[in-house]
């Protein structure tokens, strides 16, 4: 059987606006191994959240999303039909979402919620279902789980609801789970408990993680694999000590300078920062989108689109005209 | 549950003594029920006559509680013009506009919810232009011009439904149709907007993210929610059916509460209207109640604290 548990090709993601069409992911392309965990980077709106929903087919009805190829677990799921689709989700790949305090229906309780999944894709019903959810429960680090399987989200915390997403997401024993932000909305001592979670579980069910973030730190934690985004398109992507040992992309070497260093960064001093704003992805859109705040710009920059080239290493791959050297000479941002 | 059964029980109460109150003074807001009972050529001493008799000469607060006692007991007064108990004469109309009513609220929801839900779907679509329509005819349409025209189509021209009368199920059909119709196009834009919120929540991309069943979807996890503020609506618009159907009632003369509420009013009939007005204020809340409950086992949020 096949390791990879995720491969998608070429992921377009258009959305027909009134003013013209919003480039909302370009050409994305994507792999997760079992026991991996990729982590997805960049800005709000970089298109990492629409990239999430493109591979679930849970995209809004008026986007249009073009793939060359997209397999599950060695299967190719891109010509499955809506319904086919929803055999896979919440069985072979779940999904976790930003906000926990509005992803469970408030009207049903959580035991309702978690045995529909069950029900739906493992036919069970019944005490066998309500075991296995309160198994679950208490596998994510939930206390008193009989009991919670009867409550009602609004009786739960934010973390006690994530944790509950994470179970019911696991209730299937997915080979994948695409988690979105999943800890932006919560505490900081939550964050990192909510983290270390997920990675305990993704190790022991041997799944392919994608972690959707902002947020460098938690990447700095997890990731195997790191996948920088901007503007829509993946601008470097390599291993998680690659990322953040050499970045290549002036973008990801800006973000890099940004993380304030307790020793380095100096008392007083403002925190780093890119110069700029992104571009809109409105409309069409010749070369580097990163041009307009890229210190190495070039007017070769903005001739023409800028392939993912990957150098000698074969692994680590960059959205840049420049060469390695280049690049790791000169000191961006 | 309980206790929020029992704060709503209290409001539900408070409520209709107040309302009790306000029909009490409305026989006394008109004018002096002593002369309007005597009549315009009685004279002054047959006037005060009545005013001891009926006990019109006591402190009001002391007159009210005394109505409110026998209103209790059943016992509404006599009516100026029939010349027999208030409550035996709403009694024996009540069941025609009952009927009418749960038809009527039967028929709107069943016309306007389906068709919210479909309009909410698909935004735009043929099926929402369709629903709009109706609804916008059904807003703006006078309901006694609506069942004019029907009483024209269907029973003049055809001769499919008897006009008017209430003898038969048949005689209910185009007041059903008329009075359903007009509370229809507010429960059918209030569906579709609720869908239409709900069905762009999160919880319903959690749903379809579990890979549940379109229907499951949306009947379970949408409808559930968007129903909550429908229940509030659809029972204030039956409390309405349920006294105000005076129109429609007249127009098809079905001789129910509306129908008697209109002859009452005309004839200066004050006990009768007063009576008439507390039985529909007390539906109302007993209604208002009962939606109340509905929404609470509905929604958890409202029912846990």
């Amino acid at each position: 059987m096949s390791n990879r548990v995720l491969n998608v090709e070429n992921l377009t993601v258009d959305i027909p606006l009134a003013t013209g069409v919003l480039h909302a992911v370009d050409d994305v392309s994507l792999h997760v191994d079992r026991g991996e965990t990729l982590c997805i980077v960049g800005e709000s709106g970089c298109g990492k959240s629409l990239t999430s929903l493109a591979i679930m087919d849970l995209l809004p009805k008026k986007a249009i999303r073009r793939l060359s190829a997209l397999d599950l677990g060695g299967e190719s799921i891109l010509e499955y039909s809506e319904r086919e689709m929803s055999d896979v989700r919440g069985n072979k790949m779940g999904m976790i979402f930003q906000e926990p305090m509005t992803s469970l229906n408030p009207s049903f309780t959580i035991g309702n919620q978690m045995i529909e999944t069950l029900h739906r894709h493992k036919n069970m019903s019944g005490v066998a279902a309500r075991d296995l959810a309160k198994k679950m429960l208490e596998k994510v680090g939930i206390t008193a789980a009989e009991q919670r399987l009867g409550q009602y989200p609004h009786q739960l915390s934010g973390g006690l609801r994530q944790r509950v997403m994470i179970a019911m997401t696991l209730l299937c024993e997915p080979e994948l789970i695409i988690a979105d932000e999943p800890t932006t909305a919560l505490d900081v001592t939550i964050q990192a408990q909510i983290l270390l979670l997920l990675k305990e579980l993704q190790t022991e069910f041997d799944m392919g993680l994608v972690l959707i973030t902002h947020d460098l730190g938690v990447v700095a934690r997890i990731a195997t694999r790191v996948a920088v985004m901007y503007a829509g398109q993946i601008v470097e992507e390599g291993t998680a000590q690659q990322i953040f040992e050499n970045p290549l992309h002036p973008y990801t070497r800006g973000l890099m300078g940004c993380i304030p260093v307790p020793g380095k960064t100096k008392r007083g001093e403002p925190l780093g920062s890119i110069p700029g704003m992104v571009p809109s992805l409105i409309g069409e859109f010749t070369g580097c989108r990163f041009a307009d705040r890229c210190d190495l710009a070039k007017t070769v920059c903005r001739q023409s689109d800028i392939r993912l080239r990957d150098p000698k290493t074969k692994i680590q791959g960059y959205r840049c005209v420049h060469e390695v050297k280049d690049l790791a000479n000169n000191g961006v941002a | 549950m309980l206790y929020y059964t029992l704060k709503r029980l209290a409001l539900a109460a408070l409520v209709a003594l107040t309302v009790s109150f306000i029909s009490f003074g409305l026989l006394y807001l008109s004018s002096d029920p002593a002369i309007a009972m005597a009549g315009e050529t009685a004279s002054d001493a047959d006037i005060e006559a009545i005013r001891q008799l009926y006990g019109f000469d006591r402190p009001i607060l002391v007159q009210y509680f005394d109505w409110l006692q026998r209103a209790a007991a059943g016992d509404l007064g006599k009516s100026y013009y029939f010349r027999t108990d208030v409550s035996a004469l709403i009694g024996e109309r009540l069941p025609t506009t009952m009927t009418l009513g749960v038809c009527a609220i039967t028929f709107a929801i069943l016309l306007s919810v389906p068709l919210g839900v479909a309009a909410a779907i698909r935004p735009n679509s043929f099926i929402d232009r369709i629903a709009l329509f109706l609804s916008v005819m059904g807003q703006a349409l006078p309901s006694f011009w609506f069942a004019l025209m029907l009483i024209i189509f269907l029973s003049v021209s055809l001769r499919l439904l008897p006009t008017s009368g209430s003898d038969t199920w048949l005689h209910f059909v185009m007041p059903t149709v008329v009075l359903g119709y007009y509370a229809a196009p507010a429960i059918m834009r209030l569906t579709r907007t609720g869908m239409l919120e709900v069905l762009s929540t999160d919880y319903i991309r959690t749903a379809r993210a579990k890979g549940l069943r379109p229907w499951v979807v949306l009947f379970k996890h949408a409808l559930r929610n968007a129903v909550i503020p429908v229940v509030s609506l659809a029972a204030v618009q039956f409390g309405f059916m349920l006294g105000g159907s005076i129109v429609v009632e007249t127009i098809f003369a079905l001789h129910g509460a509306g129908f008697l509420a209109w002859e009452s009013i005309t004839r200066n009939d004050l006990p009768t209207v007063q009576g008439l007005i507390l039985v529909f204020s007390l539906f109302y809340i007993v209604l208002t109640f009962f939606a109340d409950l509905l929404n609470a086992w509905l929604d958890p949020r409202i029912r846990i604290n």
